[in-house]
């Protein structure tokens, strides 16, 4: 017992300075916001910042923030995983998947800044395909109540991460879909709708619902993209907890802090629902 | 099943007209439009005003960031190592905490952290903000933070492709020291997941906006963002750059990665 307690405090110590780093730049940042968010501004308890939560201003931005997460994880896992599945079960040309893959990699990586600036040269209101649109088919988008600096634009935008993601995450575990399975099913007489109905998406379904999960905190979280596309006049969580911490709106740090609270909430849950579905997708991936 | 391979087809060609589309939009403007209503000859002079023009703070930013890049890098590397490495070796007990740790920066988007940071380091006693230095240090930090599911993620795999007990018991038996097994016998023995996580690294701060807009600092992300806002074309040729180079990151993570288990190069929110 005592040389065991001994071994315990010594081979701890190696990983000291991990927790250490984490401690003073995560932990601590953290923590402070989480005391900020109980505190008035005279710095006594209160809990009067999350009752302002309730504020229809900051209440229409956590509702626009899921509505776009959600709509882009759902459509986007839906899309990117027909995607994975045309290049891998779908019989195309093998080098396509190769392609798609090597592509998808970078794409997930081209978010933010640049990503913006590339949708506003395409679907901006001078954008090239808005002009293509408008001289040769003449449909002007604009005059149809479209434009790209929007709830809806953003969400077009963020397919452009959201799909590669679900595919560089689905590929493996498609590729994971045993042939002796469909084997099976059509030996038995399955159709093919049959083998998707009863075998091969209910071992996908924990895959494709983490991934949409990751999809959805993706996309919760992002701010840069935002930002560059609708110059920070959109009303989603990211873009409020930017104006407070310029000092531009609400003028009340202690909301502030409650915001960034409410995200942090939101996000842990979703990566606890995550982690319990990579177990249950664990288990075919023997 | 020919019918539905055109199905396949269909799918496939929608998926590249939208990623395509935006990269020939942004390509075709980077050029001065020339398809456009003015029509102006395509011309390269967007390109040479972003790379050249005067005043011009591409350059000095985009080093400026790879500069922050590789010392992220390092310092995370030098963190997570010793503790990935140790963690297998003598404390698999800790391996929750610590990866409950990495997991975090998943939790709390960047926005977030540099929130907590500034609020937490903008006054003494540790007013790192007051100074350049102190904000650039600040800034290679939350960039660790950052690093940390995916560089922790890369290690471990690398580690556990090795036999770390064998290999540490040799060293130690030749008299080797700590510092010695893990700089000399573990470091080159994981090189290939520490440089695809280096890569990752890379591509994700030199493009990084959100904390280096809030820590004032002169990066590439915050330039790439004014240039878009108060240039015509010009933004549109950074951006094809910026592409180039994210592009470039990716190729170097495949080819160094060929050959070992496919890896997922997946970064956070942005």
């Amino acid at each position: 017992m005592r040389s065991g307690r001994r071994r315990f405090s010594w081979t701890w110590v190696g990983l000291v300075p991990f927790f250490l780093f984490a401690t003073a730049f995560l932990l601590i940042p953290t923590a402070y916001l989480v005391i900020g968010s109980f505190q008035d501004s005279a710095g006594q308890p209160t809990l009067q910042n999350y009752l302002d939560l309730s504020t229809p201003h900051v209440t229409s931005a956590f509702l626009a923030s899921i509505e776009i997460s959600l709509v882009t994880a759902v459509l986007g896992g839906a899309f990117g995983f027909l995607l994975a599945y045309a290049v891998i079960g779908g019989g195309l040309p093998g080098p396509l998947r190769a392609g798609l893959l090597t592509f998808s990699g970078v794409a997930s990586n081209f978010a933010g800044v640049p990503l913006a600036i590339a949708f506003i040269f395409t679907l901006g209101r001078v954008g090239f395909m808005t002009a293509l649109l408008k001289n040769v088919f003449g449909i002007d988008i604009y005059d149809n109540g479209f434009t790209i600096y929007s709830k809806v634009g953003l969400e077009i935008v963020y397919f452009y991460f959201q799909f590669p993601l679900m595919v560089l995450i689905m590929a493996p575990a498609i590729d994971g879909l045993k042939r002796e399975w469909r084997e099976a099913s059509e030996n038995m007489g399955g159709s093919s709708a049959q083998y998707w109905r009863y075998v091969a998406l209910p071992i996908l379904t924990p895959s494709i619902l983490g991934t949409m999960i990751l999809l959805f905190g993706n996309s919760f979280g992002a701010q840069a993209t935002a930002y560059q596309l609708t110059g920070g006049t959109l009303n989603i969580v990211t873009l409020l907890l930017s104006a407070q911490l310029r000092g531009d709106v609400l003028n009340n740090v202690g909301l502030g802090y409650a915001i960034a609270m409410g995200m942090v909430v939101i996000m842990g849950g979703s990566i606890l629902l995550y982690l319990w579905l990579q177990r249950r997708a664990a288990r075919w991936q023997r | 099943m020919k019918l539905a391979r055109a199905w396949w087809w269909i799918v496939f060609l929608v998926g590249f007209l939208y990623f395509f589309l935006p990269l020939l939009g942004t390509f075709l403007f980077s050029l001065g439009n020339p398809l456009g209503a003015v029509g102006a000859p395509p011309s390269l002079e967007f390109y040479a005003n972003v790379l050249t023009g005067p005043g011009s703070g591409f350059w000095s930013s985009l080093i400026y960031s790879f500069v922050i890049g590789s010392i992220t890098i390092v310092v995370s590397i030098g963190l997570l190592l010793p503790t990935a490495f140790w963690v297998r070796l003598r404390v698999p007990r800790a391996r929750p905490f610590v990866e409950f740790i990495t997991l975090l920066p998943f939790v709390i988007p960047p926005i977030v952290l540099v929130f907590g940071l500034i609020s937490t380091f903008s006054h003494p006693p540790l007013p790192f903000t007051y100074t350049d230095i102190g904000s650039s240090a600040l800034l290679t930090f939350a960039y660790v933070i950052l690093s940390f599911p995916y560089m922790y993620r890369a290690i471990d795999t690398g580690l556990q492709a090795i036999d770390i007990r064998s290999l540490t018991e040799a060293a130690l038996s030749l008299g080797a020291g700590w510092p010695r097994i893990i700089v000399g016998v573990i470091l080159p023995n994981v090189r290939v997941a520490l440089l695809s996580g280096a890569f990752l690294t890379l591509a994700i701060v030199v493009g990084e906006f959100t904390i280096a807009t809030f820590l004032a600092r002169p990066a590439f992300g915050p330039y790439l963002s004014l240039l878009g806002q108060t240039r015509a074309y010009e933004p549109a040729a950074a951006s094809i750059i910026s592409f180039g180079l994210t592009w470039m990151a990716m190729i170097l993570i495949a080819f160094i990665g060929r050959g070992s288990r496919a890896r997922v190069a997946v970064a956070g929110a942005r």
